[in-house]
């Protein structure tokens, strides 16, 4: 039976769109996911993932976790706006 | 409206560019080059007398019915295949014609019955117009002599009478009336290039014959109907016709089964359909057909279908039968109910590939204007969902780049994880007819595809790879061209960003990425896959046709990304022939993206973010828009689980089937509070519903589809909805209720706010539809008809961007529990979850979803061809029969998914593609082993949904 936690679910969907950013060349990689995940991610899985990673970010690889920082400083920017 | 008639030339048309001109009965005809003197005189309005000859097929020259005279020539040539020649004065009409012809005629008769009157194709024949216009009076041979049409002459047995195939559940062959003109010989070879029937015998005993003298149902005959429409006679006749009579009114029509988008004419008699046949001049199929679109739309009739609202609080409870009114008013309180409860954003919709184009974009409008919210989703999503990123992110728009005819100019096809032939069956029939003019073709496919050996085409590389090594081949393929300098660099520099081609030319270059190094993993010999890459892109005009083999994925988006640079790198871009085309499934498919379903996306795939799109569509519908994007369909299920979701209305789509995980999605639908399904049938995901709305067939409404090479044609009404509602007026029911005060009258208000605010729909309209047949979108004001093929002069985005296409491996890997690869796909006589196709006599052809497994994972498991077997993968595990074959190679298993109760999508898993969450049906990792029939929880389920599809009161009444 497989294990649907939801924040499983988003770990493992953030690590392959890192994967995939991770691997391109001449461009910002981090930007890439952030930009990824606020044009395709709906606001719940935004904040449900910043949180785990407020939380340590267990299971995201290096480069997912440095672009949820950054996503979170940029929601957070336009939250206080 | 009339019957339409459709003008028979008695010949193809000729491509030639140079013009002829001759006279013929005294009136000049200017026409192309290699045109027949037929069709000539035909363009000026003289219908020669024919009987072997139609315009679908090439002529042959057997009747000697359409002889004709030409002025310093010997003889009576036949004019079908007589070409027209520069000067020469044609006569169609002279005393010794008529005689010849009524000569030919009376032989014609003289081995005919003479039942006209009682004959189903009375008043549709052509043996009979042409008695008539060649004044046949009489018959001097009589019936005494040998003849085909008396089961019994002076009491004795004829063994030259034959009796009539009705084994085909769509049509009849009556040899007694057959006149042996070849047409549906021809029309099988030539249109849809089975060859299913040949003529056996000689002379006077030659016979049509289906395959080896079998039965039809028994031949390889697909039942597309192409030999039906061509005999003349009413030997091949539909059951339909020999039943019900003649039409006497048609209405042009879109097929509403796949992505192809054939045009019917529905011929009608009053409110029944007496035949759906496929009209000459619909621009996606030149007059072809398939099984589904001509022969099974009888669903729209079948017991099953529920006409009337139903509700219930709880899924426990019988369903109740209530009124419109009452169930539009149930739907509405509790969809407000529930966001009062849970907040705004705990409801959502999902729109149907099946339904039109303007009932997907009500269904999102209900969503962002009516909810409030952009929890909208289509079942496009799990299935080209990555082709909408990919292509968007190379070209700069989710556009496939070619019109279907474009095929006509390939030199070298590449097909990718799609069979067409099974399911894009008339664009299948169209690319074998290319194949057979020479054209060569690479398939590549985990699984022997009818394309790789079919009669007269035989693929110049298979390669076989393993479900999952798509981006590697992919990738491989383009270290070929770049490191063996096949590159089109010039075209590259023009056209593309070149530090981009360069970065992109370095990666695929590296010794890692080479066939060799790949090989291992891909499945794919070294040597072959380099043949192939140097014949794509060195064997003249190239073209991509891929399908869900490519885009259900883990890396589904970076394959097709993989695709383009294929395209890009070797100039295969910008005009006929070439292009990157993906087949989209289901009939609109297309159209449900373009409308607006997908929660990030506004119509015409305009960003919600975007300020300047947000704005148009505030303006038409008064609203604010939330500029953040909605729930996916996998999304919306997790929120489900956890407790965030919990109200959905789902129109035409039945996700529980489709979609994978069933455990999964089960569990989200379980969860929610609201489940509103739409539908025709109560399907598996109804199952779960509270409400049930009872939809429309595609033949009682008006609307639009858009196929896969984005043409947006019309779908007419040709009778009233037995349902009481179109699908786009029951969501205008629901809005109204919620109070959004909606006004339409005709699908056509909602094209023209679509065209409103649509950019790349600004010039679509139903009047211009109806005038032009159909348009390719973009259709704006710089191309108000529309655009065949994309990227002519560059590309939407400007540069096509090259992308670095890595090798991920999916998650999903064999092991020692889990040691075979399950892959999924269609078969040509069902459709999608089969919830129409099931109810149609096309289940003769596939009564059941069976697994494929080769000869020798068969044997190792001790299983023998028919045997249960159960199918375990981490997910859950499903019973059905096996079918040993090697069309599948070692290691790999293969089945459909068309069939409730196999419950395939129990195995498959929640992998899903990284840029889109389309989900990975194509691999899964899964243990075969014998079992003694369906499992538990397929038991189970049955139990469940035969429970769940109580109507109350309705049981007493059956019985
Ligand atoms: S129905 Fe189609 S496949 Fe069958 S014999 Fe006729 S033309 Fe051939
Ligand atoms: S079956 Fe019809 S089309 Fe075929 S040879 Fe006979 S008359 Fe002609
Ligand atoms: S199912 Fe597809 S190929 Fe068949 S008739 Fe319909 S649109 Fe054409
Ligand atoms: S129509 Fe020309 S020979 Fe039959």
């Amino acid at each position: 039976m497989s294990s649907h936690s939801s924040v499983d679910t988003l770990v493992k969907m953030a690590n392959q769109i890192g994967d995939f950013f991770g691997s391109q060349k001449s461009v910002d990689r981090t930007a890439g996911i952030v930009d990824h995940i606020q044009k395709f991610w709906d606001p719940r899985m935004r904040a449900n993932i910043i949180d785990h990673v407020a939380h340590g970010g267990a299971g995201l690889n290096p480069l997912v976790l440095e672009a949820i920082h950054r996503l979170a400083e940029t929601t957070g920017a336009k939250a206080s706006k | 409206m009339s019957l339409i008639k459709e003008i028979d030339f008695g010949t193809p048309e000729s491509k030639s560019s140079k013009l002829v001109t001759l006279t013929i009965d005294g009136q000049t005809v200017t026409v192309p080059e290699g045109t027949s003197i037929m069709r000539a005189a035909m363009e000026v309005g003289t219908e020669i007398p024919k009987l072997c000859a139609t315009d679908s097929i090439k002529a042959f020259g057997s009747c000697r019915l359409c002889v004709i005279e030409v002025d310093g020539r010997n003889g009576t040539p036949a004019s079908c295949t007589t070409p027209v020649a520069p000067g020469i004065a044609v006569h169609t009409q002279t005393p010794r014609l008529k005689a010849i012809r009524r000569g030919v005629m009376e032989l014609y008769i003289s081995d005919h019955p003479l039942d006209c009157l009682t004959c189903a194709a009375n008043g549709d024949c052509e043996l009979q117009d042409m008695a008539g216009a060649v004044g046949l009076r009489d018959v001097r041979y009589g019936y005494d002599g040998v003849n085909h049409v008396f089961a019994r002459n002076n009491g004795s047995a004829n063994f030259n009478w034959m009796p009539k195939d009705e084994s085909n559940p769509y049509f009849t062959y009556d040899p007694s009336k057959c006149i042996v003109c070849n047409r549906c010989v021809r029309a099988c070879e030539e249109v849809q290039g089975t060859f299913a029937l040949t003529i056996s015998g000689r002379g006077f005993g030659s016979r049509v014959a289906a395959g080896m003298d079998e039965a039809f149902m028994e031949s390889e005959c697909v039942s597309c109907g192409a030999c039906v429409q061509a005999c003349p006679t009413a030997t091949l006749t539909e059951k339909s016709v020999i039943e019900i009579g003649q039409p006497e009114h048609s209405e042009i029509t879109t097929c509403a089964y796949c992505g192809v988008g054939c045009t019917f004419k529905a011929e009608m008699r009053g409110e029944e359909v007496v035949r759906m046949v496929p009209w000459k001049d619909g621009k996606a199929n030149h007059g072809h057909s398939c099984i589904k679109g001509r022969f099974a739309y009888g669903y729209a009739l079948h017991r099953e279908r529920i006409l009337n609202p139903m509700i219930r609080d709880s899924i426990l409870e019988p369903w109740r039968v209530v009124s419109w009114e009452e169930a539009i008013g149930f739907t509405a309180r509790r969809f407000k109910e529930i966001q009062d409860k849970y907040g705004k954003k705990s409801v959502g919709v999902i729109t149907s590939s099946r339904c039109t184009n303007e009932e997907s974009y009500l269904v999102q409008k209900l969503a962002r204007a009516g909810f409030g919210n952009n929890n909208t989703d289509t079942c496009a999503r799990v299935c080209h969902s990555p082709t909408g990123y990919g292509l968007n992110q190379a070209f700069g728009t989710s556009a496939g780049t070619q019109d279907f005819d474009s095929v006509d100019d390939s030199d070298v096809i590449v097909v990718i994880g799609a069979n067409p032939t099974d399911a894009h069956p008339v664009f299948g029939s169209r690319m074998k007819k290319r194949l057979r003019e020479g054209a060569k073709l690479i398939v590549i496919d985990p699984r022997r595809i009818d394309l790789v050996r079919s009669p007269h085409i035989k693929a110049d590389y298979h390669l076989a790879l393993k479900p999952g090594a798509n981006v590697a081949v992919v990738t491989a393929m383009a270290h070929v061209i770049v490191t063996e300098g096949l590159a089109n660099e010039a075209y590259v520099r023009e056209r593309c960003d070149w530090d981009e081609y360069q970065d992109w030319a370095s990666f695929v270059a590296e010794e890692r990425n080479s066939p060799e190094a790949t090989e291992k993993l891909t499945g794919v010999p070294a040597a072959e896959l380099r043949a192939a890459a140097r014949l794509y892109a060195t064997g003249g005009n190239a073209a991509i046709y891929y399908g869900l083999g490519v885009t259900e994925h883990s890396q589904g988006s970076t394959t097709v990304m993989g695709i383009a640079n294929l395209a890009m790198a070797t100039g295969n871009l910008g005009r006929r022939g070439v292009g990157v085309n993906p087949l989209r499934g289901q009939n609109n498919v297309q159209g449900s993206c373009d409308m607006g379903s997908f929660p990030h996306e506004l119509p015409g795939y305009q960003h919600i973010s975007g300020e300047k799109a947000r704005a148009a569509f505030e303006a038409e519908w008064g609203v604010t828009l939330d500029p953040e994007p909605g729930l996916r369909i996998n999304n919306m299920f997790d929120a489900a689980v956890d407790g965030t979701f919990k109200g959905l209305y789902v129109q035409g789509e039945d996700i529980l089937q489709s979609d994978p995980d069933t455990k999964h999605v089960s569990a989200g639908l379980a969860a929610m509070e609201l489940i509103v399904v739409q539908d025709l049938f109560l399907v598996e995901t109804a199952n779960y519903a509270h409400v049930f709305l009872p939809g429309a067939s595609f033949l009682e409404k008006d609307g639009t589809f858009t196929n896969a090479e984005r043409r947006v044609q019309l779908v007419r009404k040709v009778m009233s909805p037995k349902n009481g509602y179109g699908d786009w007026e029951i969501t205008q029911l629901i809005a109204n209720a919620m109070g959004l005060n909606w006004t339409y009258t005709h699908p056509s208000q909602i094209m023209d706010e679509i065209a409103r605010t649509t950019p790349s729909f600004r010039g679509v309209s139903f009047d211009k539809l109806a005038e032009e047949g159909s348009v390719q979108w973009p259709c704006n004001d710089e191309n108000p008809h529309g655009v065949p093929i994309m990227h002519i002069n560059g590309f939407s985005r400007g540069k096509g961007k090259f992308v670095i296409t890595e090798y991920v491996p999916t998650d999903e890997k064999t092991g020692p529990r889990f040691p075979l690869l399950l892959t999924t796909g269609r078969i040509l006589s069902q459709y999608n979850v089969g919830a129409q196709t099931r109810r149609t006599e096309n289940s003769n052809w596939h009564p059941e979803d069976v697994l494929e497994i080769h000869p020798h994972d068969a044997e190792n498991r001790g299983v023998k061809d028919g045997d249960w077997v159960r199918v375990q993968s981490r997910a859950g595990d499903a019973s059905l029969r096996a079918r040993i074959t090697d069309r599948v190679a070692p290691g790999v298993v293969y089945t459909t998914f068309h069939h409730p109760v196999t419950q395939a999508n129990v195995i498959t898993t929640d992998n899903s593609d990284w840029a889109t969450n389309c989900p990975e049906y194509k691999v899964t990792a899964v243990q075969v082993s014998p079992s003694n029939g369906p499992t538990e929880w397929q038991q189970k389920y049955q139990e469940l949904s035969e429970a769940s599809r109580r109507i109350a009161g309705a049981i007493d009444a059956a019985e």
